[in-house]
């Protein structure tokens, strides 16, 4: 199997899910390609949450189809098998272990085996200790590496998270408003980094902030009331008039 | 790969207190025996008895530690794992007993006699044994915090819920073991003990024997335990306690590691408990109340939950103002342990330990910003110490 290079590395069909009565997502289908770095926009309780929630294991859809890598169902696994198959996640608020330094936080992310038993007998290799290096200075954190992370920014809590995330070198990274409170200067930095980490993976992004998306030049998905409203580029997609109406345009 | 993870978790003040125990453990059996009882360095034996008590509430302590201080849970029901420990070797002591006890029935404990029972209950047995009863001293309790763990874990009971139903657990077993029928001696609980390993178990050289052994034991389990919490185990139950989302995320799945470190604990609340009923030579279903464990909490939250040394620090303090107290003024004991927990919250939340460490780090902050001579950093260093409310990190 491993030779035949998957169609499909995310593949969302028909998917919807309900919480007491309220329909996060109707019937949302869309397909990610390998590689591929997607922005995801839509309104407030658009659904981009709950489908994040979905892909990762946190919630099971009512109904409809979720597959990684075309045969892989994501719909029977939980949060950390979904994790060690190689899809990470950035929460919206930065959440990263506060009570550790920098450096335990990527050390904790590093992947490697998960096991109880691996990490208690673990012992920093050479090697990992350079990946960690390596990604210090990819987010530009090797200077605060031995502070606690509960002492730094809330822009460097973010990019900390993001350098947790390349730890785990997912092949599918789900980035979840990653410069909502970021200054002009660290919001371009942002969309530099993750350009950066889009070749060598996937990426989607959910964003509201439009400037942003532009920054990143990429294909955009636009939700409504929990399925999809219009595709293609950022031009495209906001000068689409149903986008307009239910989510520019207010 | 065993000594390697040993050796990591020596850090300095920890090597300090094993080497502390350790020297009790000598010292003061030798300063008993061999020195004179009219000597100034003599030590009186229920002196050390009593210490041998403590001993082992600050191994239960140390315990309670390694689940509330770095997984986040408080359990409420950590004196319940004690308390089996103890009926384990209890019901050794029991059979060591033989035909010396009031009915002179060389094969039932007195009490079943007294129930009038014909015969032995099956899980009696084996228990003439020491070797039976050493692995049952690990087992039993282990075994109940795996089964109860499991369950709790794996349904995501986590914070005030879990701390509830492990009080329940202890509530329960309390119930349990009152009744008769269990054959546990009821509400008399086991006591009459004459004999451990073949020794009287009033003579002094066994009391110091105890003595000894709750100290080793005591520093064996610290280092275990600093060992855990240092490798990246540790880190990852730190991690679960602070982020217990980004965890699972990451691919880590907490329940195995709040089970793993559940059941630990256990065992070594177990082992304290085993070596707490030959000392004070009884144990009833009194031990599984719920007190108990909130007792425990508080000899935790007034040492330093979180710091391993902080929890043996506060047990053996609380209860030597217990033994004062309560020889003393013994109606205002509760009044005085409560307004103990209220100050050590309001003023001291790290506890003692916690507090002189923040103290230690803040200034060691600020005389390597001096040092460096950079202005933004002292600001840093200021502002770090400002901030105590986070838990404290692995060290």
């Amino acid at each position: 199997m491993s030779d035949i290079k998957p169609r499909s590395l995310l593949y969302l069909d028909n998917v919807s899910v309900s919480f007491d009565g309220f329909r996060a997502l109707n019937a949302l289908s869309f397909v990610i390609a390998p590689g591929e770095l997607r922005a995801i926009i839509g309104p407030n309780g658009a659904g981009k949450t709950t489908m994040m929630d979905i892909i990762t294991g946190k919630t099971r859809p009512d109904e409809g189809e979720v597959f990684f890598e075309d045969n892989i169902d994501l719909t029977t696994r939980d949060e950390a098998d979904i994790a060690q198959l190689g899809i990470g996640r950035k929460f919206q608020k930065p959440t990263v272990f506060e009570s550790h330094t920098v450096w335990d936080n990527l050390e904790l992310a590093l992947n490697r085996k998960r096991g109880t038993f691996a990490t208690l007998f673990y012992n920093l290799s050479p090697e990992d200790s350079a990946r960690i290096d390596e990604i210090l200075e990819t987010v530009r954190l090797t200077a605060r590496k031995d502070e606690l992370a509960a002492n730094l920014s809330h822009g460097q809590k973010q990019w900390l998270e993001i350098g947790m995330l390349l730890a785990q070198e997912p092949k599918l990274l789900l980035v979840d408003e990653p410069v909502a409170g970021m200054t002009d200067a660290e919001t371009s930095e942002t969309a530099a980094l993750l350009k950066e980490i889009a070749k060598t993976r996937a990426v989607i992004v959910v964003e509201h902030d439009m400037g942003f998306i532009r920054d990143l030049g990429v294909r955009v998905t636009c939700l409504a009331e929990g399925s999809v409203l219009a595709e293609g580029s950022l031009d495209f997609v906001s000068n689409d008039p149903r986008v307009i109406e239910n989510y520019l345009g207010r | 790969m065993i000594s390697a993870f040993v050796f990591k978790s020596l850090d300095r003040n920890v090597s300090l207190c094993i080497a502390i125990l350790l020297a009790i453990a000598c010292l003061v059996p030798a300063l008993n025996l061999l020195v004179p009882a009219d000597n100034l360095f003599h030590i009186p034996t229920y002196a050390m008895s009593l210490f041998g008590k403590y001993l082992t509430y600050a191994l239960l302590a140390l315990a309670l530690d390694l689940v509330w201080g770095f997984c986040g849970i408080l359990s409420l029901g950590h004196a319940a794992f004690f308390a089996l420990g103890g009926y384990v070797m209890g019901m050794y002591l029991v059979r060591q007993i033989g035909a010396r006890g009031v009915y002179g029935n060389p094969n039932l404990p007195d009490f079943m006699v007294f129930l009038n029972w014909k015969e032995m209950p099956w899980y009696w047995y084996g228990f003439d044994y020491f070797w039976f009863a050493a692995i049952m001293i690990f087992a039993v309790p282990g075994i109940l915090a795996f089964v109860f763990g499991w369950l709790a874990f794996r349904s995501r009971v986590t914070g005030v819920y879990l701390s509830i139903i492990t009080q329940a657990m202890t509530y329960a077993l309390l119930l349990a073991f009152f009744r008769n029928e269990m054959g546990f001696g009821g509400n008399n609980g086991l006591t009459d003990f004459k004999d451990l390993l073949g020794f009287n178990i009033q003579s002094q050289g066994m009391r110091a024997s105890l003595f000894a052994a709750s100290a080793f034991a005591l520093a064996v389990a610290l280092l275990i335990s600093s060992a855990i919490v240092r490798s990246k185990f540790g880190k990852v139950l730190v991690g679960l306690r602070d982020a217990e989302s980004r965890t699972r995320f990451l691919g880590y799945r907490p329940e195995n590691y709040k089970l793993v470190t559940f059941t630990i604990s256990a065992m070594m609340a177990g082992v304290a408990g085993a070596l707490y009923v030959p000392q004070v030579g009884i144990i009833n279903p009194g031990e599984f109340a719920p007190a108990n464990s909130i007792e425990v909490v508080i000899w935790t939250a007034v040492g330093g939950r979180g710091t391993l040394i902080g929890p043996i620090i506060g047990a053996t303090l609380v209860n030597f103002g217990k033994s004062i107290f309560t020889a003393q003024f013994p109606e205002i004991w509760l009044f005085a342990l409560g307004a103990l927990f209220v100050a050590t919250t309001l003023f001291l939340p790290k506890g003692i330990v916690g507090t002189i460490q923040q103290i230690l780090k803040s200034r060691n902050d600020k005389n390597r910003a001096i040092s460096f001579n950079r202005l933004p950093k002292a600001k840093n260093a200021e502002k770090n110490a400002d901030i105590p409310a986070e838990p404290l990190a692995a060290e």
